[in-house]
């Protein structure tokens, strides 16, 4: 199984001001990994998930996800916008935004790795370290530490 | 303390894991244990029953349907949006307390307190659509919630068509429906429109709006089939239920054959799901398989077996109307009321509203006033008793009675079809008594309708039209007493609110 984040799936300076064009910037990198096959099918699975309701939550954070045909191996796009992008939230707009992108009909074992993964993103601990982190490399290593334990 | 949990949502990927992982974190810092069950797509790990034996409150973190929910019966429940979890777990834990200690004392107190706690928690979620089955109820509780969980997927069908049909009635004046789908009004033939790009320049914008509406209500017994479908089986079901009640609409079955292909989808999903298949296939069951072979099933049952009979039982129908043409008028307007009420748009009502209209066709225009009046106190009836009698109707059916004034006003009785598909064996008579009696006192005032629709629009058509209107209002008024008596009678206080009556399962 490939890795969950590579550096070249980071973004830690987000130009996008915009929850569409943030989450097309990340996808498009996901794209480029090889991750997804089919942009446009991807982003039109996202945004029928965001548009059930809003992936954006309290703490600054976004979560645009799916489970999508288009997508290859379960893949986490990392997206870092110091200006805020707003995602639907209460309580103002996501600093942090993780871009996950399930296969369809993935796996239990898959889907286990996503699962520690969002579970991860409750810690506030792990929201500071990556507002902090200095460069993508810390950015994987970080995620490859909390989510799968390496 | 300790405290069970479920958390599930629509993806299965993310809010379930991360409101388990608040829900976790909480609890721990309010010093309870907990142990939560993640309903997502990484597959549930079930919590033991001895956990939930021990357990002091349930919390439900869920935007979809709890799976197995039997396993908490009798336990106090807090019940909220997986979002909310995961925003403000210390609340959600401090309700959980609040839960199990209103719990501990009388079972009444509790089912108040729950009740108060999921108000809250309604408030965020009250324009979701009610999809609650209580897997340990029994059969006939059961029945109705999945009945009720079709109904309120179809409300928002029933007002938005509806609204949309009256107000091109309103605006276009009746004969529009014509002008889009062709027919005789008033002497005047009108072409119907096959081309779609000329809708407006042939009907107008008031014919953009029926049209609309109309599409919108074609999908009312489709919608109601498979949500009942989904409420049994969950997501496989959908197929079976919809294109079952696809087929009602093609075989004429009305909103009937939309239950009855709701539940035998549902039926025979749950049939298969008990079939023991090598891990292997697993995976593929819920998306191929079952869809596949649960579709074919419903599909050749309701086209072979439920087709056939209705087909018959309309021309047999028609017959027998034809040869009681002749006789005693009053008698006529009863048989056409309790046709017209017996199934909404259905093979029945077909049956008394084509008979209406061949006799305006041959010039006897008694008839269809007597079969529009008798159409128009259905929905009017119910809106009327869910006014007069709120306790009596869930939120959902209260809703759609406030629609309902208009719908029964411009003749549209599918308005009524919420509430007769959610409690059929009440409804229905109810609104057959109502009917009957408008179509005998129209038939015996002697009113005249030269329209074939349009309700209260065109009561300038109608001669006599103070006794007409009189003749609805009475009807109304029987309705509603029909209604709110069968209601009131056998039904235990706990089947009218499903929503509270699972709280107070959840306290006794």
């Amino acid at each position: 199984m490939a890795d969950l984040i590579t550096p070249d799936l980071v973004d830690l300076d987000l130009s996008a001001t915009e929850r569409g064009e943030a989450t097309r910037s990340l996808a498009e990198r996901l794209q480029r990994a090889g991750r997804v096959t089919d942009l446009e099918q991807f982003l039109a699975d996202v945004r029928a998930r965001e548009a059930q309701m809003p992936t954006g939550l309290e703490g600054g954070i976004g979560i645009p996800h799916c489970r999508s045909v288009a997508v290859v191996e379960p893949t986490l796009g990392f997206g870092r916008s110091a200006q805020g992008i707003d995602w639907g939230a209460a309580d103002g707009p996501a600093h942090l935004i993780f871009l996950i992108a399930a296969p369809e009909g993935g796996g239990a074992e898959h889907m286990g790795i996503l699962a520690s993964l969002a579970r991860r993103l409750i810690h506030a601990s792990f929201k500071e370290s990556l507002m902090q982190a200095p460069d993508p490399e810390a950015v994987v290593t970080l995620v490859k530490k909390e989510v799968l334990g390496q | 303390m300790k405290i069970v949990a479920v958390t599930s949502c629509p993806t299965g990927i993310a809010h379930t894991y991360m409101a388990a992982e608040a829900l976790e974190q909480a609890a721990r810092n309010h010093g309870h244990e907990i142990k939560v069950e993640t309903q997502g797509a990484a597959g549930a790990e079930a919590v033991a029953d001895a956990d939930i034996a021990g357990a002091d409150a349930v919390v439900f973190a869920a935007d979809v349907e709890v799976r197995n929910r039997e396993r908490f019966a009798g336990k106090p429940l807090v019940q909220t949006s997986v979002k909310r979890a995961i925003n403000d777990a210390d609340g959600l834990i401090a309700e959980a307390e609040a839960a199990a200690r209103s719990g501990a004392g009388a079972g009444g107190v509790m089912a108040g307190a729950a009740a108060e706690a999921r108000e809250s928690v309604a408030m965020e979620t009250a324009a979701r659509p009610e999809t609650k089955v209580d897997q340990g109820a029994g059969l006939g509780t059961r029945l109705r919630q999945w009945l009720m969980t079709g109904v309120s997927y179809m409300i928002p069908f029933v007002a938005a068509g509806g609204i949309l049909i009256a107000l091109a009635f309103l605006i276009g004046g009746p004969e529009v429906a014509n002008k889009v789908n062709g027919g005789t009004f008033e002497g005047t033939e009108y072409q119907a429109v096959e081309d779609m790009s000329k809708l407006i320049v042939q009907a107008g914008y008031a014919g953009l709006l029926f049209k609309i509406g109309a599409v919108a209500f074609s999908m009312l017994v489709p919608i109601l089939a498979g949500f009942i479908a989904y409420a049994m089986g969950d997501r496989p079901a959908l197929v079976a239920g919809i294109v079952g009640g696809l087929i009602a609409v093609e075989i004429s079955a009305g909103f009937l054959g939309g239950l009855i292909a709701g539940l035998l989808a549902g039926a025979v999903v749950i049939a298969i799901k008990q079939v023991k298949v090598p891990r292997g296939m697993a995976g593929i069951m819920p998306v191929v398989v079952i869809p596949l072979v649960s579709t074919f099933v419903v599909g050749a049952l309701m086209l072979v077996v439920i087709g056939q009979p209705i087909a018959a039982l309309q021309s047999g129908l028609t017959d027998w109307l034809q040869g009681l043409g002749g006789s005693n008028a009053i008698l006529l307007g009863i048989l056409l009321g309790l046709m017209m009420a017996f199934d909404m748009g259905g093979p029945v009502n077909k049956v008394a509203y084509a008979f209406g209209l061949a006799a305006l066709a041959s010039g006897n225009l008694k008839i269809m006033a007597a079969v529009m009046a008798a159409g128009m106190t259905p929905p009017l009836g119910l809106a009327l008793a869910t006014v007069v009698r709120k306790s009596l109707f869930t939120r959902a059916e209260r809703q759609a009675g406030e629609a309902a004034w208009l719908l029964g006003a411009s003749f549209i009785t599918e308005g009524a079809i919420p509430f007769a598909a959610a409690d059929p064996l009440r409804v229905i008579p109810a609104l057959m008594v109502g009917s009957a009696v408008t179509g005998a006192l129209v038939m015996g005032f002697g009113d005249e309708s030269r329209a074939p629709h349009g309700g209260i629009w065109v009561v300038g058509l109608i001669t006599k039209p103070f006794l007409w209107v009189l003749a609805i209002l009475i009807g109304m008024v029987v309705t509603a007493a029909g209604v709110i008596i069968l209601k009131s009678t056998g039904k235990k206080e706990t089947e009218i609110e499903p929503a509270a009556s699972r709280e107070a399962t959840a306290a006794s």
